[in-house]
């Protein structure tokens, strides 16, 4: 298992964000985390990459959790955060450096994976721009490649394409089913079509609790609804 | 190596925004010129260059402060810091990473400083040298000023709190006057702060009188650890959300 969450709980004051979750993730999965806005997505996402402390729970990334091997856990995880996280002043170039740097490449390394990662995110002729000057489609391939140069096993990717245009996103969409199977990817993303295009599993968040996971096509099967959208309104559905 | 990754892109980032910059180091040489200026036509020797330099240097200090609280300020404000947070990044990297590209900026705030007064008839002589050193430990103080405002505020707080600081440090150091002028609680509060003293050190290097060194300047590298410590415990924090 890649992932593993027991009773996994974050509480905001008066407000349970997530809520005794209890989920695993296989090796090399792409998996797909559903959820209107405030369901504890995010604040999952930031759990399992050591950006929250869980209020309890725990969570182990390939056997190191989360609570008391925060280190570990960071050498093996990247992660595409829901806005564009780039250096403006930095070119595309310099950004990606930065990071495989601080995940510990050499400079050699360093360079290389970047030319790899500017090939293959289509950021090549833009390798010395400033990353300010670029559009928000291609910031926002940017941040997601910075967020793969690290090679990491677990990948954490929080709405990638918000605010994509389709082109954009169908682009976005290719380089991630090259990804499949060569690293865990955990999404999250309102667009259903991107679920049923990528993911592997969807888990349905709500209210912080875990409300149905499975295939696309099991989740239909078992709320007899044809569409994912359908399924999704269904189990998101307030009492 | 994680950390001088991370002082070099800062470095970067203040380096290609040269206007701040620009504006931190001229502004220090204009107000050296207007006080001497003014000196000229006063009775008593209250802006004589050996006086006004050290209070000039340190004020420039104040606007590193602003250098680094905004840089971390604009950091925080992005998801950029999010991303780094979740790097193998501890919270000392990033606090040697941002202070390590603002020390160039303060040897060149003092280099142009001490230019400036040279040519406003300041003698050179040991002493200049000495208090290079000692500008360079004080200018610690105000780097760890402006990551704890940086940690705290906001990129647009950070602004509205560094015209309050400059004040405050303007004020408070005796820049512009003597304390002795005013004595009282004003004078007290005055040496409850590190400014008075950051210029009391200087001052006292600069006139050779190193005897007069050690108390001011143990008063600022207390007051430096203090502020790196909470800086680094506040921005532990924030790493852990």
């Amino acid at each position: 298992m890649a992932i593993v969450m027991k009773e996994l709980t974050k509480q905001f004051k008066d407000r349970t964000a997530v809520d005794h979750l209890s989920l695993t993730i296989e090796k090399g999965e792409f998996f797909a985390l559903l959820g209107q806005n405030a369901a504890g997505k995010t604040t999952t996402i930031k759990m399992l990459s050591c950006l929250l402390t869980p209020t309890s729970g725990d969570a182990w990334m390939n056997g190191d959790s989360i609570v008391e091997k925060l280190e570990a856990v960071k050498q093996k995880i990247n992660l595409s955060p829901q806005e564009t996280a780039v250096a403006p002043n930095l070119s595309v170039k310099e950004n990606l450096e930065f990071i495989a740097a601080i995940y510990g490449f050499n400079k050699r390394d360093a360079l290389k994976k970047s030319a790899e990662m500017m090939e293959r995110f289509g950021l090549t002729n833009r390798a010395e721009s400033r990353a300010k000057t670029l559009s928000g489609g291609l910031q926002r391939r940017l941040s997601v490649a910075m967020a793969m140069i690290s090679n990491p096993e677990i990948l954490f990717l929080d709405e990638p394409t918000l605010g994509l245009d389709v082109r954009a996103r169908r682009d976005l969409w290719e380089i991630l089913l090259s990804l499949k199977g060569k690293m865990t990817i955990v999404l999250t993303t309102h667009y259903l079509e991107e679920v049923e295009a990528l993911a592997d599993r969807v888990g349905i968040l709500h209210n912080g609790k875990l409300h149905a996971l499975g295939t696309s096509e099991e989740l239909k099967q078992q709320t007899g609804q044809a569409t994912l959208e359908d399924v999704f309104l269904q189990l998101t559905e307030e009492q | 190596m994680r950390m001088l990754t991370f002082a070099q892109r800062n470095r970067k980032e203040i380096l290609r925004d040269p206007i701040t910059l620009l504006f931190g180091i001229l502004l220090p040489i204009i107000i050296m010129w207007l006080f001497s200026i003014m000196q000229k036509n006063m009775p008593i020797d209250l802006y004589s260059i050996e006086n006004l330099t050290p209070g000039v240097v340190v004020f420039s200090f104040s606007f590193i402060t602003l250098f680094s609280g905004m840089l971390l300020g604009k950091d925080k404000s992005t998801s950029f810091l999010t991303r780094i947070f979740a790097s193998p990044m501890t919270a000392t990297d990033f606090i040697v990473g941002y202070t390590l590209p603002l020390l160039p900026v303060a040897i060149l705030q003092i280099v142009i400083c001490f230019i400036s007064a040279f040519v406003l008839d300041l003698p050179f002589n040991i002493s200049v040298i000495i208090s290079f050193i000692v500008l360079i430990i004080i200018s610690f103080l105000y780097i760890g000023f402006g990551i704890l405002l940086g940690t705290l505020l906001t990129d647009k707080q950070v602004g509205g709190a560094f015209a309050i600081f400059v004040n405050l440090s303007a004020w408070l150091s005796g820049t512009w006057f003597e304390l002795d002028m005013i004595g009282g609680t004003f004078k007290t509060f005055s040496y409850l702060l590190p400014f008075a003293h950051a210029r009391d050190a200087t001052r006292a290097t600069l006139a050779g009188e190193y005897g007069d060194l050690v108390v001011p300047l143990l008063w600022v590298i207390g007051y430096t650890i203090v502020i790196y410590f909470i800086a680094i415990s506040g921005f532990k924090k924030k790493m852990k959300g």
